[in-house]
């Protein structure tokens, strides 16, 4: 009887297991990964991300559920996070909003530029982390003369955001190309069709050290999203430590007591 | 040899303080049932012995809905339930509030872990047949806990007030659309407005923490009050009062919750706690099932998300709504002649063959003069409400699976793949595969209540042990 | 039982034990909770020093600023005024400012309770219940007073404080205003909320 109810649950936990973990829709695109050798808590690379992104990304984004003095989060102190971050005038204290109202932004793009404290976050889906996505976000622009922004956007298609990087990263096509493909053993071919970026016009940057700029970036974009993350991950290994005391004298009480019982 | 014939062990301290200690509660026994409150349901409530893995789950829920209570009422004193606000106040409390994050997180992640502890709490019932005769009452209770508590987690998740939050309120309230004659206006006085706004989230917000949690305090209490009433149930589904030791009046197998359950419970609860942990610091999205990614955007009532989809403890009801297709309704007709039949050919009443025959007929009717919407949506209340008639359904001799046959099993695995299937397909965007596998599994979602008068009855079972097995 | 003894000892022990540790976890736990109803970082930010401009402020006049939700004056003392002070040191009750150091920072606890004898700083509110005492820097007789110098009269219950903040004695309020922690950046511009020690 015994061996019936655990296999059943045995049953039931692989059928949970079993199951993707996938809440959010089944999008097609492919993501790139972020580099998996820049530590996403390394404070350089936060600290220049910071930097990118309110020298380039304030101008129409805000990050209006961050605070300026929280960037101490990244070993600055707040003489440097006012002389070098904050251009809006805003005291350290305050939060990072912009000047650009939201109606007149509506009206020259389209759509307001969302704020971006939690755009990390929200854009996690099970294609890839938030990170991957605009990773692969901020280095998919080309030039697409049919928009009127004159940019398009591989991963956000018809995006009305113009590339604001491009003096950077310099400007990219989208090339169709037809790739032949072995299929099956006896050497028969089959052509798909292949979408390629190509970079038609150099920017100031080389390609490696943009990516590195965008990985930067997007860290800092990360860290915004939660930025008690780290903490949280930290509070956590100390709480299971505990916790695992805590286990064993609670297993010792049980197995105490119960001898009376067996 | 038997636990009753032993005492357990008390701590007592010697000294002064001891006697303080004893006047004082000396003092407020003779003004409050202090002592006899703590003999009743702790010291002397005699449990079965052979509490399983399974038993874990009713204390675990009692603990999370503590968990859910204290760290509400906390962050009610930092959240602004302001269509204007309410995002803002949430990230407020993630960023600047001290220790915000932490407390909102055990929210979110308590949420979950209720339905988790309350689904398993409920598996077990089946199991074991926890809601056969004497403790129908407890099985209601039970579900009306169920149902409040689905209730408080669907008010609260508007209140974040992002996109799934907004959207996913909407659906739900616009399922009421879907009654006829009042369903109009029935969900407009729920939103009281034209679409979800600032005035829904006001009186969702409100029911979130007040209206519902003192319900679902009510009658946590009353099953509580019930389950001590007729005594727990056990794995092996004897009654553990039958057999009592003369000298003492104690069921034989039975022990003192306290301290035996107390310190049982307690390791259950640490362990729970881990895994409550590991998700809360080093998940608590969860994969976007506990915090939907959606969330994160600010609610616009002028755009739909892509693919919305309840959070995950709805989707197996959510499935059962959307497999209720036009074309599914020749089949649940075809379903209901054929059940029909069968509950008048077992009828021995020609009364109630004609009654049968009588409702088959109007129902019948209904599924092709109205719209499938609104059989999707009493399809999925009848999924929900279903479970109140369990009591009376099982007509097996034997209360627990352990002595039930091939046939109960069979019965009791299916149901829970279904239902495990139906929540899975309930995330997914609709694909047609998809809408045939949740048809085929609403059928025998519902083929597991409505056919188990028969087969439990046809079932071989094997005789219940006189005392409980170890 | 036989080794009810045994029993006895690892039980209690067992029991100590894991109650500690439960009790452990659960003050843990209580800390976010009560961490929580502290200030926030909105608070802080919102409390955070102001700067005040006094190269407007003429001699005999006050200005005010508002720091943490609460008036701070900032006043200009004539020679008369500080010579009033002078003379109101046998009226106060604590002419040094000894009674409460946390009302009066080091660097203020001197016959004129400031930084530079001409310009007194101090929060606007009354030490006895709350209120915001009025300024009456006339010298002059007052019903209140007959041998008034000039400084606060408080109207919610008559309490007097001096051109310095100091509380006359016999009156309600207990103490001297507070003087706020403050210093200067240059000769006219004065931070509130923000000791030098700190910078």
């Amino acid at each position: 009887m015994r061996r019936f109810v655990v296999k059943l649950a045995r049953t039931l936990l692989v059928a949970l297991l079993a199951m993707p973990l996938a809440a959010a829709a089944s999008e097609s695109v492919k993501l790139d990964r972020m580099p998996a050798d820049v530590d996403p808590h390394d404070p350089v690379s936060l600290q220049r991300g910071a930097q990118v992104f309110v020298n380039y990304c304030m101008g129409c984004h805000s990050a209006a559920y961050m605070r300026y003095n929280r960037l101490q989060d990244l070993g600055l102190g707040e003489q440097q996070i006012r002389d070098n971050l904050i251009f809006t005038g805003a005291k350290v204290g305050e939060l990072m909003k912009i000047g650009m109202d939201s109606k007149d932004s509506k009206e020259w793009f389209g759509v307001a530029p969302p704020d971006l404290s939690v755009i990390a976050r929200s854009r996690s889906s099970t294609s890839g982390s938030g990170a991957d996505w605009l990773y692969t976000y901020l280095r998919g622009f080309y030039r697409d003369p049919s928009r009127p922004t004159g940019w398009n956007n591989t991963v956000f298609p018809n995006v009305g955001m113009p590339h604001a990087l491009w003096q950077l990263q310099g400007e990219q096509v989208l090339k169709t190309e037809v790739v032949a493909m072995p299929r099956g053993s006896k050497g028969e071919v089959e052509k798909h069709e292949m979408q390629r970026l190509v970079l038609q016009k150099p920017g100031a940057m080389k390609p490696a050290e943009y990516d590195r700029l965008v990985t930067d970036l997007v860290n800092f974009l990360a860290y915004v999203g939660e930025p008690s993350a780290q903490q949280r991950t930290r509070l956590g290994i100390y709480v299971l430590m505990f916790l695992g005391v805590l286990f064993v004298l609670a297993y010792a009480l049980k197995q105490e007591f119960w001898k009376d019982v067996h | 040899m038997a636990a009753a014939e032993k005492q357990p062990v008390t701590i007592t301290c010697a000294g002064p303080l001891n006697g303080v200690l004893s006047g004082v509660l000396t003092w407020a026994d003779q003004r409050f049932p202090l002592m006899s409150l703590w003999r009743d349901h702790l010291a002397e409530y005699y449990a079965p012995k052979n509490f399983n893995f399974w038993y874990y789950f009713g204390s675990l829920a009692m603990l999370v809905l503590v968990l859910q209570i204290a760290t509400g009422i906390f962050l009610v004193m930092h959240y602004k339930p302001d269509a204007a606000l309410a995002f803002a106040s949430v990230e407020y409390i993630m960023r600047d509030v001290p220790g915000g994050w932490l407390i909102r997180y055990m929210h979110s992640t308590g949420a979950s872990a209720f339905f988790i502890v309350v689904y398993l709490h409920m598996f077990r019932g089946l199991m074991y047949g926890s809601y056969r005769k004497p403790r129908e009452l407890i099985w209601i209770f039970g579900m009306l806990i169920y149902l409040s508590l689905m209730a408080e987690a669907f008010f609260g998740y508007l209140l974040p007030w992002g996109q799934m939050s907004y959207w996913g309120a909407q659906v739900i309230v616009n399922l009421f659309d879907a009654l006829p004659i009042i369903g109009p206006d029935l969900s407009l006085w729920i939103r009281g407005d034209y679409v979800v706004s600032d005035a829904t989230l006001n009186r969702f917000f409100s029911f979130h923490v007040i209206a519902i949690p003192l319900v679902l305090l009510g009658l946590v209490a009353a099953h509580i009050m019930a389950l001590h009433e007729v005594g727990s149930n056990n794995p092996d589904g004897v009654e553990i009062k039958k057999v009592t030791d003369p000298k003492t009046g104690h069921p034989v197998d039975g022990i003192p919750f306290h301290p035996y359950y107390t310190v049982k419970d307690t390791l259950g609860a640490v362990v729970f706690a881990i895994v409550f942990c590991v998700i809360m610091f080093f998940m608590p999205e969860l994969g976007g099932y506990f915090l939907e990614y959606n969330n994160f955007i600010p609610a616009d009532p002028l755009k739909t998300p892509a693919h919305i989809a309840p959070v995950w403890y709805f989707t197996p009801y959510y499935s059962i709504l959307r497999a209720t297709t036009e074309d599914f309704m020749w089949v649940l007709g075809l379903a209901l002649v054929a059940y029909s039949a069968l509950l008048a050919g077992t009828l021995r009443i020609q009364a109630a063959r004609v009654a049968v025959a009588a409702i088959a007929a109007v129902l019948l009717a209904g599924f092709f003069t109205i719209d499938p919407k609104v059989w999707g949506v009493v399809l999925m209340g009848a999924a929900t409400l279903i479970f109140f008639l369990l009591p009376w359904l099982d007509q097996s001799p034997v209360k627990s699976i352990r002595y039930k046959g091939t046939l109960c099993r069979s019965a009791l695995a299916v149901f829970v793949i279904v239902f495990l299937i139906l929540g899975y397909y309930g995330t997914q965007p609709v694909t047609t595969g998809g809408t045939l596998i949740s048809q085929v599994c609403t059928l025998l979602y519902f083929a597991f209540f409505l056919l188990m008068p028969w087969y439990t009855r046809m079932d071989k079972t094997t005789p219940e042990p006189e005392r409980v097995t170890g | 039982m036989a080794d009810n003894e045994l029993d006895h000892g690892k039980r209690r022990f067992l029991i100590a034990a894991t109650g500690v540790a439960g009790g452990v976890a659960g003050v843990a736990t209580a800390v976010p909770f009560v961490a929580s109803m502290l200030p926030s970082e909105r608070a802080k930010a919102a409390g955070a020093p102001v700067e005040a401009d006094i190269s407007n402020l003429a001699p005999g006049e006050m200005t005010r600023v508002e720091w943490r939700g609460k008036p701070v004056w900032i006043v200009r003392r004539t020679k008369e005024m500080l010579e009033s002070v002078n003379q109101s040191d046998t009226k106060v009750a604590d002419p040094r400012s000894e009674r409460k150091k946390e009302l009066t920072p080091e660097y203020a606890r001197n016959e004129f309770r400031s930084i530079k004898p001409e310009y007194l700083v101090v929060v606007g509110i009354c030490t006895h219940l709350g209120c915001s005492p009025v300024d009456k820097f006339k010298a002059q007789p007052e019903a209140f007073e007959a041998d008034w110098k000039g400084g606060f009269y408080c109207p919610c219950h008559g309490s007097l404080f001096d051109l310095a903040g100091r509380v006359y004695k016999n009156k309600p309020a207990p103490d001297n205003l507070e003087v706020p922690p403050h210093k200067y950046l240059s000769d006219t511009r004065l931070v509130i909320g923000e000791d030098s020690k700190e910078a």
